[in-house]
């Protein structure tokens, strides 16, 4: 087992790694080791072979695999990122004036990295049927919709012939027609919710063209088959998401997918106790995409689940120049620190990182407040200096609102918790002293 | 037409088939241990609760009482020698009302007459500084200091490796169907199950390729056995009837668990019992040796012998009763549910003995609880009745009573380098929710798992928070490698759970 000093040490290949690689070596923060899990760069992009990427970020439509290929290619320009394919971080720990990341692969066995600064992009996971209780047996053909898509995509597999989606979220909506291309008959996508999460583009792209019936406010009230999945029986639910039994009936099929929901994978993150957002599941973040922990960055799915790949590109650009800025400033520091004659600065810990929120600078930082109809807001904490982009998701589907953000207002003729809210607050805007409240109301007009 | 002999054939697979299975291999007798299933464990054994009981529950005179007294001192010894995973933590049964305290105070008079040790009635104060978790208006408890906890299928495959390793023959997926008695001993025929690769259970040390041969035929084998033992759990009354004995009929008893994230580790420390009901131990809340916390079982009796669906009416008894034991537990830790059945019997107690229809056929059934902490105890009892039967029970000269197992997750960093320099298969982490290498899951593979819930229940692989949604594709392929079979064949567990229907145009 060996140790190495790196300046930055990011965790996770896939966009929100790769976006913040380049951008930190862009922005000069030295040495960086970008470690990820699988042999492959690109993370979940590389089995998302549908496209509808890129849009916004570069103007045009792209595939998953060709999103990550853009910057992949770009990662060559830059000698100083080390890539450690099929790699996995096992533990972090932050010390004194380090984070210390231990990880483990085949031609290296166990290696601690000493790194001045890291960024968590670890992206999210599939919540499992365990976590939604479905009730029944436990037989071969429950896939979660990523290992779904993962084993036709990549490994070339078929999951089964006859399928039943439970979650009508963009990933379910986009496996739906996926299934469907390969010829297995999808017989339903059901939806507890009474809409879908999914965005409008998808419904239309995914399900009608295709003539596949979505059951919205219904769900899966048990699975049947001993063996392999025989069937599954819907049950249309209440107001309070209990079903119906009497109004229950069974769908036949040998497949069911779950798309119920995307989980921050932050197990790593709560080693090195970084605070997380309840509302999020994710680390508590500044406007440079800090976490409560100094030296730790974190951005893409593993903050919050993003709806576009394309937003995870634009704040992982933000989080690799914030990590180059504290590197170089914690550098800039060391320098001092080997001047005798300024050895004082040394013993003051952080004084010179301007970048840190938690202990040291409290005012330096609006806090965001969710307001009527809003579920989660990140950043969570803003920068008094300049712009910040705000992902804003609301809580239920509303219809002509008014989104307001301190003194800013914008009108909106419709927000559901499917679409993310993009908005720009600027130091202006902040009517408040140490506070932004984000709300919807109806508009007046 | 394989046709083989061997002084003792256990039926059935289970905790109770191989702790005998390992008991009868310090003697010099052959031994074959037939299962049905492609797999150890996965009947009713799969499903326990993994409790290592004290012994204050049972009737004192009974069986259940004696052997799970003796059983539960036999761990700690068995666990060191078969590194299992064993922990001593104790268990308490909590009084809710003071009007239930006489009730624990008669149980705690039980236990003592069953010769339970160190049993103790401790009231709220004492009872929170053990378990500041529950509820602070219990009213007392009982603790019984030899309580224990094991994994249920850990213990088993433990067993099974020590038990091959000392010269059992282990057969799966093979069904017996008939069983006739002639000279003195019993033609057996047994039935490979269409489409299974039956194959014994490779001892660790004789590691060698899986077979591959995919049987499409139904091939029947032949077993000429001098002594039988019927451990086939809730088929035990149908394999004794095959001797005309009729004496034991099984009913099914359902129990749903609930498995909590790891999250709670240290929750709770002891196994927290309420007070008993007449069908069972109660809804209880069980700190497993892994860190999880289980809730449950619940006890409903059905006619299914393979009724193993969970409920949503189970999941409110349970939940709604734990949480009154426990206020804090949350149903957003909730990783995973399953459900096993209890191989209840017609017979209040154990039935171990002689069958009234032949003296050589001993009956090892109505293993309901505490059927694991006694089987280790059940097993010499059996060998008793073998020797009263006639079987000459000489221990071997060399009985090597060690089985070892790597699990990288509990080696020390140095000690995980060192071995992942030694074989860079450890270095390779495949599930990352419980830190599992593709060298554990080679070498269960290896000590004879053959599907992707064989691989599970001896790696952890799949059974953290994740429930397999990132290492099933991963351990698909490592199957397919390891067995020569192609990705499409690789089951759940075994024949009609195929988990990919084909490939990709």
């Amino acid at each position: 087992m060996h140790e190495v000093n790196v300046d930055l040490l990011i965790v996770g290949a896939g966009p929100a790694g790769l976006a913040a690689a380049i951008a930190a070596a862009e922005a000069g923060a030295g040495e960086i080791v970008l470690v990820d899990r699988l042999a492959e760069l690109g993370g979940i992009l590389q089995q998302c072979i549908h496209n509808g990427f890129g849009l916004r970020f570069f103007k045009e439509e792209l595939t998953g695999p060709e999103y990550a290929q853009r910057f992949m290619d770009k990662l060559a320009d830059f000698p100083q990122i080390r890539i450690k394919a099929e790699t996995m971080v096992i533990e972090i720990a932050p010390d004194q004036r380090v984070t210390r990341v231990t990880t483990v692969n085949a031609r290296d066995g166990l290696v601690i990295y000493n790194a001045a600064a890291i960024i968590l992009a670890m992206g999210c996971r599939e919540r499992p049927r365990g976590a939604i209780n479905t009730p029944g047996t436990r037989p071969a053909g429950i896939y979660t919709a990523g290992s779904a898509q993962r084993l036709m995509n990549v490994e070339g597999f078929l999951p089964g012939r006859r399928a039943v989606i439970l979650g009508s979220g963009d990933i379910g909506l986009i496996m739906a027609r996926r299934l469907t291309l390969e010829g297995i008959k999808v017989e339903a996508v059901v939806e507890l919710m009474p809409y879908s999460s999914g965005l409008t583009r998808n419904i239309v792209q995914c399900l009608d063209d295709f003539g596949i019936p979505l059951y919205v406010g219904h769900t899966v009230t048990e699975i049947v088959g001993r063996d392999r999945v025989e069937g599954v029986v819907v049950a249309p639910v209440d107001s309070t998401r209990v079903p119906d039994q009497k109004r229950a009936f069974r769908i036949d099929c040998d497949t069911l997918v779950l798309s119920v929901g995307l989980i921050p994978e932050n197990e790593l993150s709560l080693q090195a106790s970084v605070l997380l957002d309840q509302a999020t599941g994710g680390p508590v973040v500044d406007s440079d995409y800090q976490t409560s922990v100094p030296g730790i960055f974190a951005c893409g799915n593993v903050v919050h689940v993003h709806d576009l790949v394309d937003d995870v590109s634009e704040e992982s650009i933000v989080a690799g120049r914030s990590a180059a800025a504290f590197v170089n400033s914690r550098r800039d520091e060391r320098d001092l620190c080997d001047r005798r004659d300024r050895r004082d600065l040394c013993d003051r810990r952080d004084a010179s990182s301007a970048l840190s929120f938690s202990e040291h600078r409290p005012d330096a930082f609006i806090e965001t407040k969710a307001g009527r109809n809003i579920r989660s807001i990140v950043p969570q904490k803003l920068r008094r200096d300049r712009p910040t982009v705000l992902y804003i998701r609301v809580a239920n589907p509303e219809q002509d609102v008014v989104i307001s953000a301190g003194g800013l207002r914008r009108k909106l003729r419709q927000v559901t918790p499917g679409e993310t809210v993009r908005l720009t607050v600027a130091p202006e805007h902040c009517s408040e002293e140490l506070q932004l409240t984000v709300t919807v109301e109806k508009s007046e007009a | 037409m394989a046709h083989k002999e061997t002084d003792v054939l256990i039926i059935g697979g289970g905790v109770t088939g191989t702790a005998l299975a390992r008991e009868l291999s310090r003697y010099e007798v052959s031994v074959m241990l037939m299962e049905k299933e492609v797999d150890l464990a996965f009947g009713t054994s799969k499903a326990n609760s993994g409790i290592v009981h004290s012994g204050i529950h049972d009737r004192p005179g009974t069986l259940k009482a004696r052997l799970c007294v003796e059983g539960n001192r036999m761990y700690p010894q068995m666990a060191q020698e078969l590194d299992f995973l064993y922990q001593n933590n104790g268990a308490v049964v909590v009084a809710r009302q003071e009007d239930e305290i006489p009730a624990l105070k008669r149980l705690m008079e039980q236990g003592q007459q069953n010769g339970v040790t160190g049993v103790r009635l401790i009231g709220r104060g004492e009872l929170l500084a053990l378990e500041p978790h529950l509820a602070p208006d219990l009213a007392a408890a009982l603790v019984m200091p030899s309580g224990g906890i094991v994994i249920p299928f850990d213990l088993v495959y433990a067993l099974a490796e020590n038990a091959a390793a000392n010269g059992v023959e282990i057969v799966l997926g093979t069904q017996v169907t008939d069983i006739q008695e002639e000279d003195g001993a019993f033609t057996v025929q047994a039935t490979h199950i269409a489409g299974r690769t039956p194959r014994a259970a490779q001892a660790a040390q004789t590691i060698q390729a899986a077979q591959t041969a995919q049987t499409t035929v139904l091939p029947v084998e032949t077993v000429r056995a001098r002594y039988i033992v019927n451990a086939a759990g809730l088929h035990a009354g149908t394999v004794a009837s095959m001797i005309g004995d009729d004496s034991i009929s099984i009913h099914p008893r359902k129990g749903e668990e609930y498995l909590l994230d790891r999250r709670l580790a240290g929750f709770v420390r002891h196994t927290v019992f309420p007070l008993p009901t007449p069908v069972s131990k109660g809804i209880l809340i069980i700190p497993t040796v892994e860190g999880n916390i289980m809730l449950g079982p619940t006890a409903c009796a059905t006619d299914s012998f393979d009724d193993y669906g969970t409920t949503a009416v189970g999941w409110r008894e349970v939940f709604d009763y734990v949480r009154q034991l426990a206020p804090e537990l949350k149903a957003s830790d909730l990783i995973t549910a399953f459900a096993g059945l209890r191989a209840a019997s017609n017979h209040e107690d154990f039935i171990i003995g002689p069958s009234a229809v032949s003296q050589r056929f001993i009956h090892a059934a109505g293993m309901e609880s505490p059927g694991l902490t006694a089987a280790p105890a059940a097993a010499r009892l059996v060998c008793e009745h073998l020797q009263e039967a006639g079987l000459d029970l000489k221990p071997k000269k060399v009985f090597d009573p060690i089985r070892r197992v790597i699990r990288i997750r509990d080696l020390s960093a140095s000690e995980q380098a060192q071995l992942m320099q030694q074989d860079a298969a450890y270095s390779k982490i495949v599930c990352r929710c419980e830190y599992v290498s593709e060298g554990e899951i080679r070498d269960a593979i290896r000590r004879g798992a053959t599907t992707l819930d064989g691989v599970k229940l001896r790696t952890r692989s799949g059974m953290g928070r994740c429930q397999g949604g990132f290492c099933t594709p991963k351990i698909i392929g490592i199957l397919s490698r390891e067995l020569g079979l192609p990705p499409e064949k690789i089951t759940k567990r075994g024949p009609g759970s195929p988990l990919l229907a084909g490939r990709l145009r």
